[in-house]
């Protein structure tokens, strides 16, 4: 496409597409209730909501893969049918998903044909594989199999597989959410040249200083209704929120800075081989942290993070007794209930499954991680009512919205589950509290909440181990910040001496200091300096 | 060991090798789409008794192993109902399967054991089937080992290159993802699982019309398991299905041999070399395995239910 077509489409008055009055149900859940929504050629269309406001399920009715319940979308003015995303693609509408849509067994090149037409051989995709990444910058090796690439790798895969079909509207779903600041850059290069060459982009972010950088204009959506439309460059990222959320999101108030504890949890050259195929082993970590601090490892997704929270909660023991030490003594030989009896807490990254079991109710998931530091059993038998009476003071502390008095884990949305999980560890007054990705996937609101009880705990004496992904998370809460990169950990940095820049160069892979960075002190200090 | 000899052992071992190839080859082609049928034996005892029971009636071999193919796929849809259309567990319906058609087939066989047929007619090329040492081998073997072999390539070719099959191994890996991109996950499944059962049933009705030409309930006294065990000793890999089909249809063969020439072994344990065999390739192969990647469907045995 030229310029010369965005113009031609900007003077057609008939929006490129138009969803107009759009009603998905499951069942008795409405996921979108009457959503009108217009997208023009060559803009960047912000759609915000915090989780389950309807974002994704309005995505999907737009690419076929959900049919509405009531409305109708439109293409220049005409009623059109997506059938399935074959449909969808037909109109020129492509998509590139947040949990990528990729086969990982299979190529980069295989990946792209499955969504191409018959008779294209192998060569010649090949060739419109390099062709396109010569104009965008987005260059791929088609014969690598998708396991051996980076998140950012995979991005362009999907935005490599988007653009192939020449689409007048790609939908990004949450883009940003898995690149280092370097990539997200790159990406931003990518989709200011698809506006200008006369393209509608529907851009779904949480981070709302990208969406005010980007859009022109945007789409607010709660509970499944359109609240509000704005020029997001007009607004303040703080203005966003609240529109997005429908109250003041409360900013995560600094906890009176309380005297420096003893060191409570230390790590000394902690190693271990990659347990499988696709994981990372851990080389000579060392880390130090004093009560009353929080510590945040960056990094991106794959480096180490689930090791490291595995070494750290006793999933996976230790060599040597030595290589963790809670309250000074070796615990690395123990197992995560050993560790919880010495005050240790854990909360794991996967809310479904690890930290919570999703078949079984909120009472009994209180049990799983809490019978050995709580009074729950007696004889070896449940007490069912004690373990009532501790998962509804979770939910009461916390604010966990929930349907029905005792629910299964699974019925709760990601944001009320989270907040349950994190709860059941902090009541538990943990002396040590590990973290890994506390508000992934998390809306601002409840997110806010889970940071400010991180941060109260920390204030009451506790040390804290965050390991999350989101900088700007661990920049508003982290009092020193670490970098985890293929297995091995940078010395920790407090949060005055660096910035997101040097943080986010660590976490690419930079080997050298950055400049922002010169000093960088060993790990065991940088933790006292605070 | 004249070379006669030779060339005897050598055919035996490819008509022992044969079932196994045909079933292997069906169920690759299932769990390359994510959907692993533990049936295969039933499918397999059921159509060695449909297929005798239809070439009798006919007095055709061809009839009959129609009428194997098409008893494999009816248990097949059955199985695809359940584990592809309602999601049901793979395996316990897999189980169930092979249950229900080795009953299945001695209710259906019941009135044609003891009777014995012409086994299935080998190729006679004038000349060639009489070469010296390999013509037998080559050029005069039954119809069901050529059908094999071809089915060997044509399931490669499919798998490796063309779309469908390309289509049916992105399911194979990852049926939300596929599906994300419109793809019809359950479709291609129901479609492999049916393959996969047609084939199991042609390989039954292989035992029943040319490898011992008659019936008696269930005889395909676990060849269906071995096939099964043969598509991860394969690494689900169509060519490395023929060898390994050879290789435990040697072991078979050997054992036959071994137990006629006086060998002092006991016969019990000459009989468990196949399984013997299999279960030293599974443990191979999993010594092998930490490498990149996975070397099995990464979605195989994981049910999957769009919404729509």
């Amino acid at each position: 496409m030229t310029a010369g077509t965005g113009r031609a489409a900007a003077a057609d008055p008939r929006p490129l597409f138009g969803a107009y009055g759009i009603v998905k149900r499951f069942g008795d859940f409405t996921a979108n209730d009457h959503i009108d929504l217009e997208i023009r050629a060559g803009e960047i269309h912000a759609l915000l909501g915090e989780n389950g406001a309807g974002k994704s399920t309005l995505m999907k009715i737009l690419y076929g893969l959900l049919a509405p319940t009531e409305g109708v979308v439109t293409h220049r003015g005409d009623v059109v049918r997506l059938g399935s995303p074959e449909d969808a693609r037909r109109l020129g509408i492509g998509m590139v998903f947040q949990h990528f849509s990729l086969c990982e067994n299979l190529t980069v090149a295989e990946n792209i044909a499955l969504v191409m037409g018959r008779g294209l051989g192998r060569a010649a995709l090949a060739r419109r594989i390099a062709a396109l990444g010569e104009t965008y910058g987005l260059h791929l090796d088609p014969e690598r199999p998708v396991w051996s690439l980076s998140a950012g790798e995979r991005q362009r895969i999907e935005i490599v597989r988007c653009l192939l079909q020449d689409p007048k509207l790609v939908i990004l779903d949450e883009p940003t959410s898995v690149l280092t600041p370097g990539e997200a850059e790159l990406l931003f290069t990518v989709l200011e040249r698809l506006r200008a060459e006369g393209r509608a982009l529907l851009y779904i972010s949480h981070r709302l200083d990208e969406v005010r950088r980007l859009c022109a204009r945007a789409t607010i959506l709660r509970a499944g209704k359109v609240v509000g439309a704005c020029d997001p460059r007009a607004e303040s990222a703080g203005s966003l929120a609240a529109m997005m959320v429908g109250a003041q999101v409360c900013e995560v108030a600094p906890a009176a800075p309380a005297a420096p504890g003893g060191e409570r949890l230390r790590l000394d050259r902690l190693s271990l081989p990659a347990p499988g195929l696709h994981a990372t082993g851990l080389r000579d970590i060392s880390l130090a942290i004093r009560g009353g601090e929080i510590l945040g490892i960056a990094g991106i997704a794959g480096n180490g993070q689930a090791e490291l929270f595995a070494a750290l909660s006793g999933e996976t023991r230790a060599g040597q007794a030595g290589a963790v030490l809670i309250d000074g003594v070796p615990a690395g030989h123990l197992g995560v209930n050993a560790r919880r009896r010495r005050g240790a807490a854990f909360v794991p990254e996967e809310r479904n499954g690890h930290a919570a079991a999703p078949g079984m109710s909120l009472s009994e998931n209180v049990v799983l991680s809490r019978h050995a530091t709580a009074p729950l059993t007696r004889f070896g038998f449940l007490r069912r009512g004690a373990a009532q009476a501790l998962a509804d003071r979770v939910i009461a502390t916390f604010d966990v919205r929930k349907a029905g008095p005792d629910p299964a884990a699974g019925t709760l949305s990601g944001g009320n589950l989270q907040k349950f999980v994190v709860g059941r560890e902090i009541l538990a007054n943990p002396g040590i509290l590990v973290v890994d990705q506390p508000t992934w996937g998390v809306d601002a609101a409840a997110a806010a909440r889970i940071r400010q009880a991180l941060v109260d705990l920390a204030a009451a004496g506790s040390a804290i181990l965050v390991i999350s992904q989101d900088l700007d998370e661990l920049f508003e809460i982290a009092d020193s910040i670490a970098v985890l990169h293929a297995g091995t950990l940078s010395p920790a940095v407090t949060r005055a001496r660096t910035t997101r820049e040097a943080v986010g160069l660590l976490m690419g892979g930079a080997e050298d200091m950055p400049p922002a960075v010169t000093g960088a002190v060993p790990p065991s200090e940088a933790a006292h300096a605070t | 060991m004249s070379l006669d000899l030779v060339q005897m052992i050598l055919a035996t071992v490819l008509a022992a090798a044969t079932p196994l190839i045909i079933a292997a080859l069906g169920e690759l082609v299932a769990e390359r789409a994510g959907v692993l049928n533990l049936g295969v034996e039933g499918m397999m005892v059921c159509g060695a008794a449909l297929g005798f029971a239809a070439a009798v009636e006919t007095g055709s071999t061809l009839a009959g192993a129609l009428a194997g193919i098409g008893a494999g796929m009816a248990l097949a849809a059955l199985f695809g109902v359940l584990t592809v259309g309602l999601a049901a567990n793979q395996v316990a319906s897999g189980l169930a399967l092979t249950i229900l058609g080795l009953g299945l087939s001695g209710l259906a066989g019941a009135g044609y054991v003891g009777l014995k047929r012409e086994p299935a007619p080998h190729l006679a090329v004038p000349g060639l089937s009489d070469l010296p040492g390999v013509g037998r081998l080559l050029f005069g073997q039954d119809g069901f080992v050529y059908a094999a072999l071809a089915l060997a390539v044509a399931v490669s070719w499919f798998l490796w290159r063309t779309r469908a099959g390309l289509i049916l191994r992105a399911i194979g890996d990852d049926a939300a993802a596929t599906h994300s991109l419109g793809l019809p996950v359950r479709g291609v499944r129901f479609l492999a699982v049916l393959f996969g059962g047609g084939c199991a049933g042609l390989a039954g009705s292989y035992l029943s019309l040319a490898y011992t030409p008659f019936w008696t309930p269930a005889m395909t006294a676990g060849r269906g398991w071995i096939a099964l065990a043969l598509v991860v000793f394969a690494s689900w890999r169509p060519a490395r299905v023929v060898g390994g089909a050879v290789l435990f249809g040697g072991a078979t063969v050997l054992q036959l041999h071994a137990q006629a020439s006086g060998i002092g072994l006991p016969g019990q344990l000459l009989s468990a070399l196949p399984y013997l065999a299999t279960i030293l390739a599974l443990v191979l192969l999993s010594l092998g395995r930490r490498r990149g990647g996975s070397l099995a469907p990464a979605a195989l045995g994981r049910d999957f239910t769009p919404h729509r």
